[in-house]
């Protein structure tokens, strides 16, 4: 695990008391660090030790491994090692016909299924030139904005954690419980749901859902309330966030970093307002951005997203037009049940669509959204068969974790946790 | 709803700015969909995604995504792709690099943009990994996902999608030395 770079070099002794590590044969993988910082390794000033954080340590939110040079306390270089979760997604979809590629790519970032549902579903609708109702586009937006809120909490609650605030856990998970318990209603299904179809959504909700989701918009923001309660004013946390992890606005658009990081930043980049899609050219809401770009920056940045959120669901909930929840081309979309017992040809389209699925004529489409943790795009080329022949995914997290060296270096260990934290990676989305 | 880009006049301006710029960098033009893609000479990809960043009036300054796909029957065989975006008129534009295989056991090259670009650095890195197409001058050119010592280029369309057997207490005596 530790390797020491020259253990001859204060002599056969130890020079600052027993506890450094002998030689060892472990080996960094690829161009260590410590060559790459240009330091030199041999001097007694710049004592640098290479070590690995991860991949199982449960600041890193999920299986992810930095290979850390320290001088001391102070981080002198640093080097992000993934693929610990990879599954090849990607690959399996491209056996898999369209519309059973959804519950694939959910998983891929699991805390924010919809927005992959989102992502793959708008993909397959721009190359089948489908337009969907304006009732599933509403849907769809009310469980997007929820699974945002979610995405935020889950956030919330581990990062507190992170910084030493055990109970902002216990009352994120509660808010977030409430979320998990209406996707239950809606489709069954507490993740991973598959309720967007190619299409419009798989079902309309049911009687008492709408009821469900205003009561959650009325709670929600005296909830919202007390987390800043806990953690806006508090020392602890002001200490560990305020001015920490500062990386330059123009440094993070070079490395491609979008999503809250940006907006902390004081980029009001936000594809729902630059490039509407969905419904969300009718809702009033407005972009948090940031002064600083700071950890407490990224803090009350996703906060007021969360208030945001709430709004634009409780506009769409109220504002919810009537008509149908998924389109009407029987090529694509499966007929009504209720349809097969009476009609030969819904029978005949009920079966081609489940055994060999809907074609999708040559062409590359590649689908931005904006997801909780940045611009979320999903690339499909479909080659004229029924199985799309490349899906990829631009996972946000994939891309902003390049900005975390850029965060911690020349900053103490300490803060590399709270940066990783505002950071908000899910290790599915960047390993897939 | 569909993003915005250049028109189908716009695309063909570009193009020829561009092979007047850089002689026969643009191959073919298309828009489809929604979508403008400018198919390119793999060897003169800097000079274009260079002019399309610093030409005034184009300034397409951020790299949204970079990827690749394999077209396997079509020739050439392999296409990196750059999605382009100007954030100020909110345009997005693609960048088709079309490579070709250079068959055997040889790797496809094509120019590595991360300098330019410092957030190509992991999705070169991933696609090297998935299509062993090789960036020259990549400042960390490893397999990012894949194990180190992994062989082969798995999202290549000719890589078998293989499986190993799952083993449940009730089969593991039909697979042996499982646990090794």
């Amino acid at each position: 695990m530790v390797r020491v770079t020259e253990p001859t070099l204060h002599g056969t002794a130890p020079a600052h008391g027993g506890d450094r590590i002998a030689h060892t044969e472990a080996t960094v993988i690829g161009t260590s660090p410590i060559e790459k910082s240009g330091l030199d390794p041999g001097s007694i000033d710049s004592e640098l030790l290479t070590i690995n954080m991860g991949p199982h340590h449960p600041a890193t939110h999920g299986v992810l491994r930095l290979l850390v040079s320290l001088e001391g306390e102070v981080v002198r270089d640093l080097k992000p090692i993934m693929g610990y979760v990879h599954t090849g997604i990607e690959k399996s979809c491209e056996d898999k016909n369209y519309w059973k590629v959804i519950p694939f790519v959910e998983r891929m970032d699991y805390i924010s299924y919809y927005f992959q549902m989102q992502a793959y579903c708008g993909a397959v609708e721009q190359l089948l030139e489908l337009e969907i109702p304006e009732r599933a586009k509403y849907l769809r937006v009310i469980h997007l904005e929820l699974n945002r809120i979610h995405s935020h909490l889950v956030w919330l609650g581990t990062s507190a954690l992170d910084l030493g605030a055990m109970s902002m856990f216990f009352y994120c998970f509660r808010e977030r419980d409430r979320i998990l318990d209406m996707f239950e209603m809606s489709s069954g299904q507490r993740m991973h749901t598959r309720y967007f179809q190619v299409g419009g959504v798989f079902e309309d909700i049911p009687v008492g859902f709408a009821e469900k989701v205003r009561a959650f918009c009325d709670e929600m923001p005296s909830r919202i309330d007390q987390y800043e309660a806990l953690l806006t004013r508090n020392e602890i946390f002001l200490q560990r966030t305020k001015g920490i992890g500062i990386v330059p606005r123009e440094r993070l658009l070079d490395l491609g970093v979008t999503g809250p990081l940006l907006r902390a930043a004081g980029e009001p980049w936000d594809l729902r307002k630059a490039d509407p899609y969905l419904s969300y050219a009718d809702h009033d809401f407005s972009i948090p951005v940031g002064t600083v770009g700071d950890g407490w920056d990224r803090y009350r940045v996703r906060i007021q997203e969360m208030r945001e959120s709430v709004k634009i669901v409780r506009q769409a909930i109220d504002g919810l037009p009537e008509g149908p929840w998924i389109a009407d081309d029987r090529k694509v979309v499966l007929p009504p049940r209720h349809e097969l017992s009476t009609s030969m040809e819904s029978l005949i389209h009920h079966f081609k669509l489940v055994t060999e699925g809907f074609r999708v004529a040559p062409g590359e489409v590649y689908h931005p959204i904006e997801g909780p943790r940045g611009e979320l795009g999903c690339f499909v080329v479909a080659d004229g068969s029924a199985k799309p022949a490349r899906v990829h995914f631009r996972d946000s997290s994939f891309v902003n974790l390049q900005c975390l060296r850029d965060m911690c270096l020349d900053e103490y260990v300490a803060d590399m946790i709270q940066n990783l934290a505002m950071l908000d990676p899910i290790l599915g989305g960047i390993d897939r | 709803m569909a993003a915005r880009m250049p028109d189908a006049p716009g695309l063909e301006l570009i193009a020829g700015e561009l092979n007047e710029a850089h002689p026969g960098s643009v191959l073919e033009t298309y828009h489809d969909r929604g979508q403008a893609c400018l198919i390119v000479d793999p060897d003169q990809v800097l000079g274009v995604l260079g002019w399309l960043r610093e030409t005034p009036g184009q300034e397409y300054r951020f790299l949204a995504s970079l990827h690749a796909a394999d077209y396997l029957p079509a020739e050439p065989r392999f296409g990196v792709h750059y999605e382009l975006l100007n954030m100020a008129r909110v345009e997005r534009l693609r960048v088709r690099a079309a490579l070709a295989d250079p068959g055997d056991d040889a790797l496809p090259e094509i120019d590595s943009c991360a300098e330019m670009f410092p957030t190509a650095d992991f999705q070169e890195r991933e696609v090297y990994d998935f299509f062993g197409i090789v960036f020259r001058g990549h400042p960390d050119l490893r397999r990012i996902l894949m194990p180190e010592e992994y062989v082969g280029w798995p999202q290549r369309r000719d890589f078998p999608i293989g499986g190993e057997p799952v083993i449940f207490t009730n089969t593991e005596n039909q697979v042996p030395r499982w646990y090794e």
